[in-house]
């Protein structure tokens, strides 16, 4: 893929993507010890819909509880949707890349032809599908984003691969008679870990995106749990009465998939051999 | 290239067909189904009445017979019935794919118009004000969740200034139009910046460009006839694959602008357990998906004209 981005000169793109994921996992890390007030418990209808004060820096929701606080703790659950669901994808995508590029022949047809048809299947859709299949829910959403995003992966990890089996000290381990699972997860898969990263941490901001789009359909996590897109997705109906509810989970998620797009884009820029 | 343009629509065959499978057997497998929600939810279904409509729909059958008739009607272009409103899902699908066409086409109307032009210029001002300026837009274009955006850009246009209305078809009203056509383009357009200028990069150190350059060619001529010309098939490719998740953002903004189109009626039909019209709209988008890459393909003859089918 032709995506290239240097933002700023030099570092910046790596160094303002750190930064902002880091404070992201922060903010998931210590919840209890920055939220106000409990994310889900502290309702309070007598204070229902007030806007931004002293007390509640970015206002209260329709059951009165502390925006800040759902924001905060959301955090945890786009997190853990990003991490796991492209940890799935990752290892789907590393094992069938790997073996299709070093195995070849049928195995590698079959696989590219899967991994052609994943490709033409929107996987906004596919993921879609897979949450009418299972239901709303946590879990679910680690699994409908896990299973439909490593088309991207096993391709750029196969061509890697193929590109790789050819270096000589490969070729030495092969005449060593090293067993063929060793040399492809022992040998070759570490020469290729730098584009699998770069992919992976683009692959957790759109899984963050993603699940934010679902719970906004209502299909992906459940309300009482504070997830940024859930909160969205509730408070369509006040927007235009109590904004404050829909902004401040809008800019925790915008804030959080431009880090991690801007690490991804660092990383590349890092990682590429042809950078000038 | 006609022999080649047919040779790629037989290839959808096995594609539709491979994707057909696993839709059917994902959704067949949907738990609750629509026979027990379409009666009254607040009491429970009538066991007679639910294995009636069961009959009535064919879900009685196994699997494996009930995909064979599915199948069957797919071959001669039928999409089968739906399951709430009785009606044929192609009749359903068809009154909705205009809507979603036109939103597509427009939202890629206003990437290309602004998204290419963007990319060629921020690679030719490489590290300058503006390069960095559209860059910085370009990174906050993918990372900024859409149906946000429309609810700000509705906030704005609709509430505060009142100038375009908030959401509905409107009869086709092109003023209907412009919000989500922007809110759905958004993305798009700051990927095809981003693709652009990766591509322009490449090309620009090529050594064609430095003997243009060297036989005293002007910087309008390099630009246009040159650069711009070889860049066209890497940002083409880019548009092509990444048109797919343009089709995957149209459920959400149509939902959110209540735009009357595939996406929501995919959407609807997923809570409804509404299977037929499920598989319907999901074939479709994808059919759409590989007809715009079969016309990219296309395209690539045209741009550069070393590429012959």
């Amino acid at each position: 893929m032709a995506f290239s981005s240097v933002v700023f000169k030099g570092k910046s793109n790596l160094i303002i993507g750190a930064v902002l994921t880091i404070l992201v996992i922060g903010m998931a890390v210590f919840a209890p010890l920055l939220a106000p007030y409990h994310p889900v418990n502290d309702a309070d209808l007598m204070v229902s819909e007030e806007a931004p004060s002293s007390d509640y820096l970015c206002g209260t929701d329709t059951q009165g509880r502390d925006v800040l606080s759902r924001v905060i703790y959301g955090s945890r659950i786009s997190l853990s949707v990003g991490l796991v669901s492209q940890l799935i994808n990752t290892l789907i995508g590393v094992f069938l890349g790997v073996t299709a590029g070093y195995l070849g022949g049928a195995w590698d047809d079959f696989i590219m032809g899967l991994t052609n048809i994943m490709l033409s299947i929107p996987s906004m859709i596919f993921a879609l599908a897979i949450m009418a299949l299972l239901g709303p829910g946590l879990i679910n959403i680690y699994l409908a984003l896990g299973l439909t995003n490593w088309s991207f992966t096993c391709r750029i990890t196969r061509s890697q691969v193929l590109s790789a089996k050819r270096i000589e000290y490969i070729r030495a381990a092969e005449a060593l008679g090293y067993g063929q699972w060793r040399i492809m997860f022992g040998q070759i898969l570490p020469n290729v870990v730098g584009p699998i990263l770069v992919i992976s941490t683009l692959g957790i901001a759109y899984a963050i995106l993603t699940e934010a789009s679902l719970s906004f359909l209502g299909l992906g996590t459940q309300p009482p749990t504070p997830s940024w897109g859930g909160m969205l997705s509730n408070a369509r109906e006040e927007f235009f009465t109590a904004p404050w509810i829909s902004i401040f989970p809008g800019l925790a998620i915008f804030a959080t998939v431009l880090g991690f797009n801007l690490l991804g884009d660092g990383l590349r820029d890092l990682l590429d051999p042809h950078k000038e | 290239m006609r022999a080649y343009a047919f040779r790629r629509i037989l290839q959808f065959i096995p594609t539709i067909l491979i994707i057909s499978i696993i839709m059917f057997v994902l959704l067949n497998l949907l738990p609750g189904n629509a026979a027990l929600m379409a009666g009254d939810q607040r009491k429970a279904p009538d066991p007679r009445v639910v294995e009636q409509l069961k009959k009535e729909w064919g879900i009685d059958k196994p699997i494996h017979t009930r995909y064979f008739i599915y199948l069957k009607g797919l071959a001669r272009g039928d999409l089968g019935t739906s399951f709430l409103r009785r009606e044929p899902v192609n009749k359903l699908v068809g009154n909705r794919i205009w809507p979603t066409l036109r939103l597509s086409f427009a939202a890629l109307l206003i990437s290309l118009v602004i998204g290419i032009p963007l990319g060629f210029i921020s690679a030719l001002k490489r590290g300058t004000l503006i390069d960095t300026t559209a860059m910085i837009g370009a990174v906050s274009g993918v990372s900024i969740p859409q149906f946000w955006l429309g609810l700000m850009l509705m906030y704005l246009f609709s509430v505060i200034l009142g100038w375009l209305p908030s959401s509905g078809y409107g009869h086709g009203k092109i003023s209907h139009l412009i919000m989500p056509a922007i809110t759905l383009g958004i993305g798009y357009t700051a990927l095809l910046a981003r693709a652009t200028r990766a591509a322009v990069l490449e090309v620009m150190h090529k050594d064609y460009i430095r003997t243009a350059r060297a036989k005293g060619l002007s910087e309008f001529l390099i630009n246009w006839r040159h650069i711009m010309r070889n860049t066209m098939v890497l940002v083409l490719t880019t548009a092509g694959l990444q048109f797919g998740a343009l089709i995957g953002q149209t459920v959400i903004v149509e939902k959110l602008f209540a735009w009357p189109g595939l996406g929501s009626l995919l959407v609807d039909s997923i809570f409804q357990r509404d299977i037929p019209v499920t598989q319907g709209c999901i074939l479709v988008m994808i059919l759409v998906f590989l007809i715009v890459n079969l016309v990219v393909d296309l395209l690539y003859s045209v741009v550069d004209p070393r590429i012959e089918y």
